[in-house]
C-alpha cells in the first residue's frame, strides 16, 4: 500500500525554563512508516510519549529534531521547520486529530462545529451539512443538541462532537488521541465504525485507544513506547 | 504553498524613545486572510508596534511595506503623511480599545458608519444610509439604534459599532488594539464569535494585539510573543501556546488561571 507518513530520527524534549531548566525527553530516535489503510495503535505506560507523538504530528509541538515527512496530495511535505502556513494548509485537507477536549469558540451550534472542517477541507456548504447532520446521527446525538453549543454538553456528548469534526473530511491522515475514553458502549460501537470505514476507504491512522475492545477492533497493528522510543 | 505575495512585509522594524527602546528588530510577513495576535505584558512594545505598523508612529528604523490594492508595493514611511492618511482611511481599519478613542461621540450611529464611506468617497444620502444600516445589522446592532448617539451605547454596543465603522469600507486590514479589552466575558465571547466569522467570511489580515491568551487562541493563526520591544518568540498559535519554546513565553502561559 501507499506510503502517507514517513518519521525519521524525530526526537522530541521539553525544556521547563519556569522549573529550573528541567529538561524532559519525550521522543527519541523514532522512526515509523505509516500507509494507507493501516491503522497503528500506539501502547505504552503514561508519559511513554504516545500523546507527545500525536501533537508532533499534528505541528502543535516542535520537534527537536528529525523528520516527519506527509504526503500531502501528490507531494511529500515535511512538517519539522514547516512555516505555520504550510501547517495550516496541512490540516485543512490532509491531518485530521482528535484531541482529548473539544476546544472551540464559545456560541457557535454544534452543526456550524461539524460543518466548518468540512467546509475548510473544500465541500460546498449543502454537502458539508449533509456530512455533519449523517456523523451526528450516527454518533447518536440528539438532534435537539445540534443548534446549541456544546459548552454545557456532557463529556461523552463534548468528546463525539470532537469526533464528528475529525472525519467532517475525508482526511488521508487520522491521528486519534483516545477517541472512545469517555463513551459508553453503544458509541463506542459507533466510533470503531467511523475509524473502520476510514480505514478501508484508504486512509492512514494512527491512534491511541486505551481500551482493549476499541483497539483490537481497529488497530492493524501495534507499537510499543517505553520512554520516547519504540520498544522492539 | 501559500501562492499570494504578503500584504505587509516588516524589515527590522525598531522605535526608540531617548535610549529607551519601544519595540526594536521585529520582521515577519502577514499574508492576505492572516490573522496575527501580539502578547506580552503591558510595557512589553506591542501598542508601539501597532503604532509603528499603523502608519501612526514613524519608527525610528527598518521598513514596512503594504501591497495596496490600489498602487502595489508601498514602503509606508516613504510616503507623505496625506497618503499615509488616505491608506488608513480607505484600505485599512483600527479599532481601539476604548471605543470611545475610535467613535465620534457627539453624532448618531448611523453617521459613525456613514462618516467613513464619505471620507472615500460616497455621496449618495440614500445609498450612505442602506450600507450603514446593513453594517449595524452585520454587527448585531438593531437598526431602530441608527439615530442614536453612542453615548447612550453599552460599551459592547459601542465596540460593535466601531467595528461597524471600520468595516464599512471593505478594508483588506485591520489592526485592533485590544478589542475585547473593557467588556464583560460574555459580551466578549460575542463579540469573537462575530470578529471570527466576519474575519473569515471577509478575508480580513489582521494584527491583533492583546495581553488576552484566550482570544488569541481563538482568533489569530499565528503569534508574536513581545517581551521588553522585541519578539522572543513566533509560530503557530497553538504551538506556541501548547510548546512555548522562551522562558518568557512559558512563563505567560503558565500564568493562565484555569477556569
Amino acid at each position: 500500500m501507499d506510503v502517507l507518513l514517513r518519521i525519521q530520527g524525530l526526537a522530541k524534549s521539553f525544556t521547563l525554563h519556569t522549573q529550573g531548566g528541567v529538561r524532559i525527553q519525550a521522543l527519541a530516535h523514532l522512526d515509523l512508516e505509516v500507509s494507507a489503510g493501516d491503522c497503528l495503535a500506539l501502547v505504552g505506560s503514561s508519559g511513554a510519549g504516545k500523546s507527545s507523538l500525536l501533537r508532533c504530528l499534528t505541528g502543535n509541538y516542535l520537534p527537536d529534531g528529525g523528520s516527519i515527512r506527509v504526503r500531502h496530495d501528490d507531494d511529500w511535505i515535511e512538517l519539522v521547520g514547516a512555516k505555520p502556513q504550510t501547517v495550516l494548509e496541512l490540516r485543512r485537507r490532509t491531518i485530521g486529530y482528535v484531541s482529548q477536549f473539544l476546544r472551540v469558540i464559545p456560541r457557535i451550534p454544534t452543526l456550524d462545529l461539524v460543518i466548518e472542517p468540512a467546509v475548510a477541507g473544500g465541500a460546498g456548504r449543502p454537502e458539508a451539512e449533509a456530512r455533519a447532520r449523517r456523523l451526528l446521527q450516527h454518533l447518536n446525538l440528539p438532534e435537539r443538541l445540534w443548534s446549541l453549543a456544546p459548552a454545557t454538553f456532557s463529556g461523552g456528548e463534548q468528546q463525539r462532537v470532537n469526533i464528528a469534526r475529525a472525519f467532517a473530511h475525508p482526511y488521508p491522515l487520522l491521528l486519534l488521541d483516545e477517541p472512545t475514553a469517555s463513551l459508553d458502549a453503544e458509541n463506542r460501537k459507533a466510533v470503531i465504525d467511523l475509524i473502520e470505514d476510514a480505514r478501508r476507504k484508504g486512509a492512514a491512522i494512527v491512534g491511541i485507544f486505551h481500551d482493549a475492545e476499541t483497539r483490537s477492533a481497529v488497530a492493524t497493528r501495534e507499537i510499543s513506547l517505553v520512554e520516547g522510543r519504540a520498544a522492539a | 504553498m501559500t501562492a499570494a505575495n504578503p500584504l505587509l512585509q516588516v524589515q527590522g522594524l525598531t522605535k526608540r524613545y531617548g535610549d529607551r527602546i519601544g519595540c526594536a528588530g521585529v520582521s515577519f510577513d502577514l499574508y492576505p486572510g492572516e490573522v496575527i495576535g501580539v502578547v506580552g505584558e503591558s510595557g512589553s512594545g506591542k501598542t508601539t508596534l501597532l503604532n509603528c505598523l499603523s502608519a501612526q508612529l514613524e519608527p525610528s528604523e527598518g521598513s514596512v511595506i503594504y501591497d495596496s490594492r490600489s498602487k502595489g508595493p508601498l514602503e509606508l514611511y516613504s510616503l507623505s503623511e496625506a497618503e499615509r492618511r488616505l491608506l488608513l482611511r480607505s484600505e485599512w481599519g483600527l479599532v481601539r480599545q476604548n471605543p470611545r478613542d475610535g467613535l465620534r461621540m457627539g453624532v448618531s450611529a448611523g453617521a459613525n458608519v456613514g462618516e467613513r464611506m464619505m471620507a472615500v468617497g460616497a455621496r449618495h444620502y440614500g445609498e450612505i444610509r442602506g450600507r450603514a444600516g446593513h453594517w449595524l445589522q452585520q454587527l448585531e446592532i438593531d437598526a431602530e439604534r441608527i439615530d442614536d448617539r453612542p453615548a447612550t451605547f453599552s460599551g459592547g454596543m459601542q465596540q460593535r459599532l466601531q467595528i461597524a465603522r471600520n468595516l464599512v469600507t471593505e478594508p483588506r486590514l485591520v489592526f485592533m488594539d485590544e478589542p475585547t479589552g473593557g467588556l464583560d466575558v460574555s459580551v466578549q465571547a460575542r463579540l469573537l464569535d462575530l470578529l471570527r466569522g466576519l474575519v473569515r467570511d471577509l478575508g480580513l489580515a489582521c494584527i491583533l494585539v492583546t495581553h488576552d491568551l484566550g482570544v488569541v487562541r481563538l482568533l489569530s493563526h499565528r503569534l508574536l510573543v513581545m517581551q521588553k520591544g522585541r519578539v522572543v518568540e513566533q509560530g503557530l498559535t497553538d504551538q506556541v501556546l501548547d510548546d512555548p519554546q522562551h522562558p518568557y513565553s512559558q512563563m505567560l502561559v503558565s500564568s493562565i488561571l484555569p477556569v
